[in-house]
């Protein structure tokens, strides 16, 4: 299967969210050392729910993309459902199949979120 | 040029992969059909261990173990067969050089030197080797702008330093570049002469001829599975004196010992001093085979062949916009180990979509971490690494590979 799929090329190209929130109530720091991705992840949140969400960083296509669409997602959703977001269901937002190498590079802002979650 | 579609029929992989553009021969070469049913001869009609048994099969395996030892040691012409150590591979050879050496040579306010191109496996022992010493110093050799060893550097740091050993790699594994060992050995001898130097012969062994004696160097490493041999057997070369006086055991245990007591024991002489243990015979005699089949072609031939070829691809993605090669631009000083970026993309995302067309290449540092840290100043490559069974159509095919990432990628390039 392909997995670069037009989904994955739009949001690597031109990633939604890839800035720096001027507010913000936590951020993550996220490494993939057999990608070499390297990615920040902040979250702005109040009353329970995401005000805004964006990340910055560098990584391969996938990784790029795959925090583009979850922080798309993200936006504007509750916190206590979100934290319930499993990675199958960030892989079933990809609609891609990958291969076990790749799939971290897939989850590597799923897991910046539920840090971010969780703290 | 050799006729390179026989030597595609040697090797078994490309019969079940016929579609298969391998270009990672630096990771691991494949295997002539040669060297598999030799091994598989060996288990077939000749195990047993060796240098332990009477009976008669046993003192076959010996004989081709030996004999084994005998066709490495003319391969890289060491002086005598006690030189020649079977290891497990390049990475063990050093990690035994940098216990055993290391331990009895290097003292407070001695230094270490190595260079900024160096595999982890040719950097990492050192330096962790010297942390059980007090004030010992690691220091790196500087990589110039075109890629090659700055000779300069290497003068300045032999001549302040005087180290008591100089660990450098042949022919680096990321840029291809071949390091002047004469020339280096010449300015040691000059400014410096008491510093060992050990040369990691990992990525030279199958690309060009090697000759210990003729470097001038006192250690030298390989490992079998890049020169078309199998997995898990390697060489440690060194002089004999060094073996002899300087080094003391590393793997203790069986087979290298003289008389054991329950205080101490005494130990054999060489080589059979490092060889604890019940060696990789298998892996020996299938490397004796792999050096056979090399030398049936020629190591000369080899290389003139993937000098062209290294030539070509040079000026097919010389003629690619976006392509960065790091790396001697020239085939002079280099060989076919090519590693570029891309525009922007990342090396996972383009070995991924060379997957997709049966190419097969490298991405990532390449255990090159400080080299792309401090020299090349990005965290990966996508590197391409020829072997003799590599064709002209297999570097077009590679092009038209990168052309295919670049509309890929393009597609949504704003």
């Amino acid at each position: 299967m392909n997995i670069y799929a037009d989904i994955i090329l739009d949001h690597y190209q031109n990633p939604r969210n890839f800035v720096k929130l001027k507010t913000l109530t936590s951020e993550v720091e996220l490494n993939n050392p057999f990608c070499g991705d390297k990615l920040t992840m902040q979250i702005l949140s109040k009353n329970g729910e995401v005000v805004d969400i964006a990340f910055q960083g560098e990584g391969c296509a996938i990784s790029i993309a795959s925090a583009s669409i979850l922080t798309t997602f993200a936006k504007g959703k509750n916190l206590d459902n979100l934290a319930k977001f499993s990675s199958r269901d960030m892989l079933g937002l990809l609609g891609i199949e990958l291969t076990p190498t790749r799939m971290k590079c897939a989850l590597l802002g799923w897991e910046g979120l539920m840090k971010l979650l969780g703290s | 040029m050799l006729n390179i579609k026989n030597l595609k029929n040697d090797f078994p992989i490309f019969k079940k992969y016929p579609e298969l553009i391998y270009l990672d021969s630096a990771a691991t070469s494949q295997k002539p059909s040669c060297v598999i049913n030799r091994i598989v001869k060996f288990y077939h009609e000749e195990n047993a261990n060796v240098h332990r048994g009477i009976y008669t099969l046993s003192e076959l395996a010996t004989e081709e173990y030996e004999n084994a030892r005998k066709i490495v040691a003319k391969f890289i012409n060491a002086k005598s067969l006690k030189e020649v150590i079977f290891t497990c591979g390049t990475t063990d050879s050093i990690n035994l050089v940098g216990y055993s050496w290391i331990w009895k040579n290097v003292f407070e306010n001695d230094t270490i030197l190595t260079t900024e191109m160096e595999h982890h496996s040719n950097f990492i022992p050192w330096q962790q080797a010297i942390k059980y010493k007090s004030k010992v110093a690691l220091k790196l050799i500087k990589v110039t702008k075109s890629y090659e060893i700055d000779l300069t550097d290497l003068e300045m740091k032999l001549t302040k330093s005087k180290p008591k050993l100089l660990a450098i790699t042949h022919v680096s594994n990321v840029l291809g570049t071949i390091n002047p060992i004469k020339k280096i050995v010449e300015i040691k001898n000059r400014v410096s002469p008491n510093t060992r130097i050990l040369v990691d012969g990992a990525q030279s062994i199958a690309h060009i001829p090697v000759d210990v004696y003729d470097l001038g160097i006192d250690f030298f490493v390989f490992s079998g599975h890049k020169l078309y041999g199998p997995t898990g057997i390697g060489v440690l070369w060194a002089k004999q004196e060094i073996l002899e006086d300087e080094m003391s055991p590393f793997r203790y245990g069986g087979g290298m010992i003289q008389n054991v007591e329950v205080e101490d024991s005494t130990w054999a002489d060489l080589p059979e001093k490092f060889e604890g243990g019940t060696p990789n015979i298998a892996g020996a005699i299938g490397l004796a085979e792999a050096i056979g089949y090399v030398n049936s072609i020629s190591m000369n031939q080899i290389l003139k062949h993937e000098q062209k070829l290294t030539e070509y691809a040079l000026s097919k993605l010389d003629k690619i916009s976006g392509i960065q090669i790091f790396g001697p631009p020239k085939i002079d000083n280099r060989i076919g180990v090519i590693s570029l970026s891309l525009d922007n993309l990342h090396p996972h995302d383009i070995a991924q979509v060379f997957d997709g067309q049966g190419i097969a290449v490298r991405a990532g540092h390449h255990c090159n971490q400080i080299l792309m840290k401090q020299v090349l100043k990005v965290s990966a490559t996508t590197r391409i690494s020829l072997g003799i069974y590599n064709t002209i159509e297999d570097i077009d095919k590679l092009c038209t590979g990168i052309l295919k990432v670049k509309k890929i990628f393009g597609k949504f390039k704003t």
